[in-house]
């Protein structure tokens, strides 16, 4: 037992000397600083609540929590509905595995090219002149450009289903591709109809991915800025962008402990969802 | 087979829909890179040319992309390399448990669910307090492990789940030391796996853009570089730009899916039955 102990410490040193350098180091830090004081163009080391009692008394603050939370829950009803049509249909529908795959990495391939250029491109589509205006007047549904398509609540959520979606896809595809089909045949065999199959036998045995789905996107949403921030026009905020500005007034402490009330609200929120899966189990 | 019940081809649509919405708008600033001289950012085009994609190529109209470019190129390298090792020696020592084993487990999580900004915010602070000047490939380098490693590990704990120990115990069994085990045995088996964990470690670098931000240094790399853009250039040489390290990014994708397909077709033809069972 000691010998495998001692095997596993040498194999993930490097890994725990990573995270604890750039992660836990880092997060300590942002404690500790978020209990300075800063002046305009300077932080000095102090032990002091001021950040955050006028964090915790601005109604700034809880508009924005509020916000983030918005965001949040559409993104998240979103990118459920659509990541749960489209596991579906390549796990039950599609019947070659070539064919899983082909459509699979489809899917997957814009995850792994630029989220930023991916946000730029809806400028040409939405914008004042863009393509969807277009249509629609062409169409005769409205008579003159609709001006909240891009940089608004509407655009924000747009991007973050079309950027995210795909973090539902893979974990709901995956455990779809492990529910044993003979379950299926026997729902059908018992006479239960297409609709009663799939709410009574396979949205329970997906769950686990629903909630790693559920998981990431819900962790990429609170946790981001520039999202908000360019697809806004910078109109709205969120959490991620209330830290961004204060960052960029060099007011660290006061940046510090907004990330420090962000941090413990993601971490909670997760905390409770990952009790109800086990995920090296479900991986 | 059974015919096709009716839900497939409303299903089908819907999927069909949602790959348009994925690829539509890449597909529409690829076409708009190509607007004439006198075009603007949304169509109509006028007139047809590569006027935009020449624009890049001057340094007075976008700035130091080439520098950045080739920044980007060799980051994502180093964190590729260091991801691919770093997982795989996770991987296995997660195979067994050891003391603390699920503590590292759940800061592996924070890693993953941590808002990026903390990331670029808390290791910006301990260098500019210790004095020590943020660079891309110091803090940068290390900011963008904290997302690459958990993906990377993620995918090689889905492995060795899978993962038969038969195969092992039958070396050990013919007398291999352990590193002949992991080196003729393990690592052969698990190798598509470690192709993909390359092409997550390569493009998740090369498209950080929230992690880096702080932790950069005066050198910016390309994503960083393409966000300046945004705020002060109206031309469509952003989507020269854009289409271009799209490109890119696929170019790479297809080099690295290749290298799966040749790895797998030369297991089938020598007749190996390695790895059977790892799907």
């Amino acid at each position: 037992m000691r010998k495998t102990s001692i095997t596993g410490w040498l194999l993930a040193s490097p890994l725990s000397l990573i995270l604890l350098v750039f992660l836990a180091a880092p997060i300590a830090m942002i404690v500790v600083v978020s209990f300075w004081g800063a002046t305009e163009w300077a932080i000095y080391p102090a032990f002091e609540f001021e950040n955050y009692e006028f964090l915790l008394t601005s109604s700034v603050t809880s508009r924005v929590f509020l916000n983030t939370f918005k965001y949040a829950a559409i993104t998240w009803a979103c990118t459920l509905v659509i990541g749960f049509t489209v596991a579906y249909y390549l796990a039950f529908h599609i019947r070659t595995l070539t064919w899983q795959i082909v459509l699979f990495l489809l899917c997957t391939i814009p995850f792994l090219t630029s989220n930023i250029i991916r946000m730029i491109s809806w400028i040409p589509f939405l914008g004042r002149n863009g393509l969807a205006n277009s249509a629609l007047i062409s169409w005769g549904v409205i008579d003159e450009p609709v001006e909240w398509l891009l940089f608004s609540d509407f655009s924000v959520i747009l991007a973050f289903v079309h950027l995210y979606t795909l973090f539902m896809v893979v974990p709901i595809f995956n455990t779809m591709m492990r529910i044993d089909k003979s379950l299926i045949e026997a729902a059908a065999d018992a006479g239960a109809s297409g609709w009663q199959t799939l709410w009574q036998v396979i949205v329970p045995l997906t769950k686990p991915g629903i909630m790693i789905g559920t998981i990431f996107v819900l962790a990429l949403v609170m946790g981001d800025f520039i999202t908000v921030r360019f697809m806004s026009g910078s109109q709205s905020a969120n959490v991620g962008r209330m830290i961004q500005n204060d960052i960029a007034l060099l007011q660290y402490p006061s940046a510090s402990a907004t990330a420090v009330i962000l941090l413990v609200t993601v971490l909670l929120l997760i905390g409770t969802l990952l009790r109800f899966v086990d995920i090296r189990k479900e991986l | 087979m059974e015919p096709r019940p009716r839900s497939f081809y409303v299903l089908s649509v819907f999927f069909i829909l949602f790959l348009i919405f994925l690829y539509g708008p890449t597909l529409t600033i690829a076409v708009l890179s190509f607007q004439g001289p006198g075009g603007g950012l949304t169509f109509p085009m006028r007139g047809v040319s590569l006027h935009w994609f020449r624009d890049l190529f001057e340094q007075q109209a976008v700035g130091d992309i080439w520098g950045s470019f080739s920044r980007s190129f060799i980051l994502g390298l180093m964190v590729m390399v260091t991801t691919v090792v770093v997982s795989v020696m996770g991987g296995l020592a997660f195979r067994r448990r050891f003391a603390g084993s699920t503590a590292l487990f759940y800061l592996i999580i924070t890693s993953l669910v941590i808002p990026s900004i903390l990331i670029s915010l808390g290791v910006g602070l301990i260098w500019s307090q210790s004095g020590l000047p943020v660079h891309w490939s110091t803090s940068g380098f290390g900011a963008q492990l904290t997302w690459t490693l958990p993906f990377g590990l993620l995918i090689m704990f889905a492995v060795f789940n899978r993962f038969d120990p038969s195969y092992e115990e039958a070396a050990r069994d013919l007398g291999a030391s352990p590193w002949q085990v992991i080196r003729h045995v393990v690592l052969p088996i698990i190798a598509p796996s470690l192709i993909g964990v390359a092409l997550f470690g390569f493009t998740l670098s090369y498209d950080e853009f929230a992690r880096t931000l702080l932790t950069s240094g005066s050198y910016n790399t390309l994503p960083l570089e393409i966000f300046g853009m945004t705020t002060n250039v109206t031309t469509p040489v952003l989507f020269a730009l854009g289409t271009l390290t799209t490109a890119f990014s696929l170019v790479i994708i297809g080099v690295f899916l290749l290298i799966v397909w040749v790895t797998n077709r030369r297991r089938a033809k020598l007749g190996s039955d390695a790895g059977q069972g790892m799907v």
